[in-house]
């Protein structure tokens, strides 16, 4: 799950590691009076979207940038009017871009020097990992595939967090000054065991800045959280923004399916993440472009599937759907059952292929011949892709 | 010969009494599994499925003489499962649940492998020696008994896979699900060294999936280290990149993890590689045929 700056930032404060004040804005009105309470010369007023490169990003139709820095509150205040409402189009975002619905209003800081630093959990140290580099504010994708010379990591227990001396050797690499180390060593402790202790997957920083007066600051703060944590963690489930995400995943993670929305016309319900997505990678070779990712996972009931069902029928570009089942814990018979009840309850309206395989495969099979449900079957993977394709390309 | 687990494995279930460990329990006796226990705190002295019940793990395994649990404790409670089990000294701990947090299995690790015990998954299908024991959800009647070692990070990916090896009259000595999670016991790597020094395994296919570099490490072992055929399938070749797909650990980001630096890395090992999850069966059965030549 993403949140914004914003509220990562009122987490991070909250565990110690040192941010700079702000206030949220939903009216240029309220950008004025946020830049007039902070009190410094200079606030940066930012978009606030579930997506990075704002500050080269712009709005559509205007010439308008993600970030901006104002020196009055009428300056903050035409910035947020420029934002607020507006479309932003960032290399994250994709051309259709993003609505803005809020901006963050930000004091500003005297930047000695901008750096990186991420912690993230690394699967060939099999552990958490600090990372950091000197070369902040930039893509660091690009740093790592250029200058791998230039990234540091740092692996750390995560009931111990990052040890003092681990914070010195990062000091010395990165090239802090002596008289700034005890402000590192409390910036990235804190942050380790924010990361733990919130169960994040992503906690980044770009940038982390060392200021004219030798402290660190996060300038930025990007914040996932593992949703298999959310369970122990209800004060930051509460902060996802639906607004941001796509209402049919967010209508998919509701009923614990695991769905993506693509721009094919054929709808795909698998069992598995690796089948559903083999399923794709299959339709797409025999000259389908797949319309989602969704995976029913291993549990899934007949209430699930057939709001499995509702989920790809709502997307109207499907023409087809593709089934493909090989039950393991899922069984067969569940599917079929859930087929023939959304049939009922939901009518399909586009024609489905359906290959079943694995656990009660024959019960599966005679729950569908004798439904009466009008269904497409198919026997192999290859033989399913064919007939799913044909009749996609026949509607 | 095989790997991890044979007819003579005595396997207790961790989470037997409920419905999915219960029903997962009864699927491993009918396929012939020596199934000898099981164990949920708080319901000790129970009787499941004919087998005795016991609170905790040092229990079950003092009276049983388990060697293997397979673990269907719930995300919540799992990492703390796998710790009982390694601390019970259960030789293998394979961990079906999925949806265990990650920082859970940070603190796992550790005491994992400072332990003798090997851990498979979690978030996995488990491990059967086919004709001998299946310890896990996978349908047992898609695998014969044969010569073709089948490991994967997917579980449904692996049971098509091993159902086009069975049609097409390739036996798997034992197939392995490493589990779809980012922090996962047992990597290809460990696994291809088994495969390689198992006399019963005379050829090996994989299935991985886009994220990460389990891939690219494994092709990078083969090269130096396997001197059986081998073929593999990736995962994912159409998805795009910054979205993740299902799996925690399936995304491509920054342009890393795709499925063209895994394919390419898989290449350069020889490794030969099948163009469409319908093509695995096909690339096992090339790789082995161009062996014989």
């Amino acid at each position: 799950m993403k949140i914004h700056e914003f509220q990562a930032k009122d987490l991070l404060r909250a565990a110690g590691v040192p941010v700079l004040a702000g206030k949220v804005a939903r009216t240029p009105e309220e950008a004025a009076a946020a830049f007039t309470a902070l009190g410094t010369p200079v606030c940066a007023v930012k978009a606030q979207i579930h997506a990075g490169g704002r500050g080269k990003g712009s709005v559509i139709g205007s010439s308008q940038r993600g970030v901006e820095l104002a020196k009055s509150a009428a300056d903050a205040a035409r910035i947020a009017k420029g934002l607020l409402g507006q479309t932003l189009v960032t290399i994250q975002t994709g051309p259709e871009g993003q609505v803005v619905r809020q901006v963050f209003v930000e004091s500003g800081c005297q930047i000695e020097r901008e750096l990186y630093c991420a912690v993230l959990v690394d699967r060939r140290v099999g552990s958490p990992v600090l990372i950091a580099s000197t070369a902040g504010g930039v893509d660091i994708e690009e740093v790592a595939a250029h200058t791998p010379e230039l990234i540091l990591s740092e692996p750390f227990d995560p009931d111990r967090g990052l040890a003092a001396y681990q914070t010195r050797v990062l000091s010395a690499k990165l090239g802090l000054p002596h008289t700034s180390w005890r402000a590192a060593e409390q910036f990235f402790r804190s942050l380790t065991k924010a990361f733990v202790a919130l169960d994040a997957s992503l906690l980044e920083i770009n940038p982390l800045v060392l200021t004219k007066d030798g402290g660190m600051v996060a300038l930025d703060a990007k914040m996932t959280f593992d949703d298999n944590a959310l369970f122990r963690h209800k004060d930051i489930a509460a902060l996802r923004d639906e607004a941001e995400e796509e209402p049919a995943e967010t209508r998919a993670a509701a009923a614990g399916l695991s769905y993506v929305k693509l721009n094919g016309t054929i709808g795909c319900l698998v069992n598995g993440a690796g089948l559903a997505m083999s399923t794709m990678d299959l339709v797409k070779y025999h000259g389908g472009e797949p319309a989602n990712f969704l995976d029913v996972g291993g549990g899934a009931d007949v209430k699930q599937v057939t709001e499995a069902f509702r989920i790809i029928l709502s997307d109207k570009h499907v023409k087809a759907i593709l089934v493909n089942i090989f039950g393991g814990i899922m069984r067969c018979t569940t599917i079929a059952t859930a087929l023939v009840e959304a049939s009922k309850t939901v009518g399909f309206n586009v024609p489905l292929v359906v290959r079943l395989e694995g656990t009660e495969v024959e019960e599966g099979k005679k729950i569908l011949a004798t439904s009466g449900t009008a269904i497409i079957t198919a026997d192999g993977l290859t033989d399913a892709a064919k007939k799913v394709v044909a009749a996609a390309a026949a509607v | 010969m095989s790997i991890l687990v044979n007819r003579d494995t005595r396997v207790i279930c961790q989470g037997i009494t409920g419905k999915v460990g219960e029903f997962h329990t009864r699927g491993c006796l009918d396929y012939g599994t020596r199934m000898v226990g099981g164990v949920t705190p708080g319901k000790g002295g129970e009787t499941i499925a004919d087998l005795p019940v016991f609170d905790t793990v040092a229990e079950a395994v003092a009276s049983t003489g388990a060697n293997a649990t397979m673990i269907f404790v719930p995300p919540a409670f799992a990492a703390d499962a796998i710790l009982e089990a390694v601390d019970a000294g259960i030789p293998l701990v394979i961990a079906i649940t999925e949806g265990i947090p990650v920082i859970d299995m940070a603190r796992v690790m550790p005491v994992v492998h400072a332990s003798k015990s090997r851990l498979i998954g979690p978030n996995c299908p488990g491990v059967i020696t086919p004709g001998q024991c299946k310890i896990g959800i996978m349908p047992g009647y898609i695998h014969t008994p044969g010569h073709v070692g089948v490991m994967s990070r997917s579980g449904t990916l692996t049971y098509e896979a091993v159902w086009q090896l069975t049609q097409l009259g390739h036996g798997q000595s034992t197939c392995v699900g490493l589990g779809g999670d980012p922090l996962v016991g047992s990597s290809f790597i460990d696994i291809l060294a088994l495969f390689e020094a198992d006399p019963d395994t005379h050829s090996i296919l994989m299935m991985g999936e886009i994220g990460g570099s389990a891939e690219e490490e494994a092709a990078e072992y083969v090269k130096h280290h396997v001197s059986k055929p081998v073929a593999a399938f990736i995962a994912g070749q159409t998805a795009p990149p910054g979205k993740r797909m299902g799996h925690a650990g399936a995304i491509i980001s920054g342009g890393k993890g795709t499925a063209e630096a895994k394919l390419a890395a898989l290449r350069d090992a020889g490794i030969e590689i099948a163009a469409s999850p319908a093509d695995m069966g096909t690339a096992m059965a090339r790789a082995i045929a161009a062996r014989k030549k």
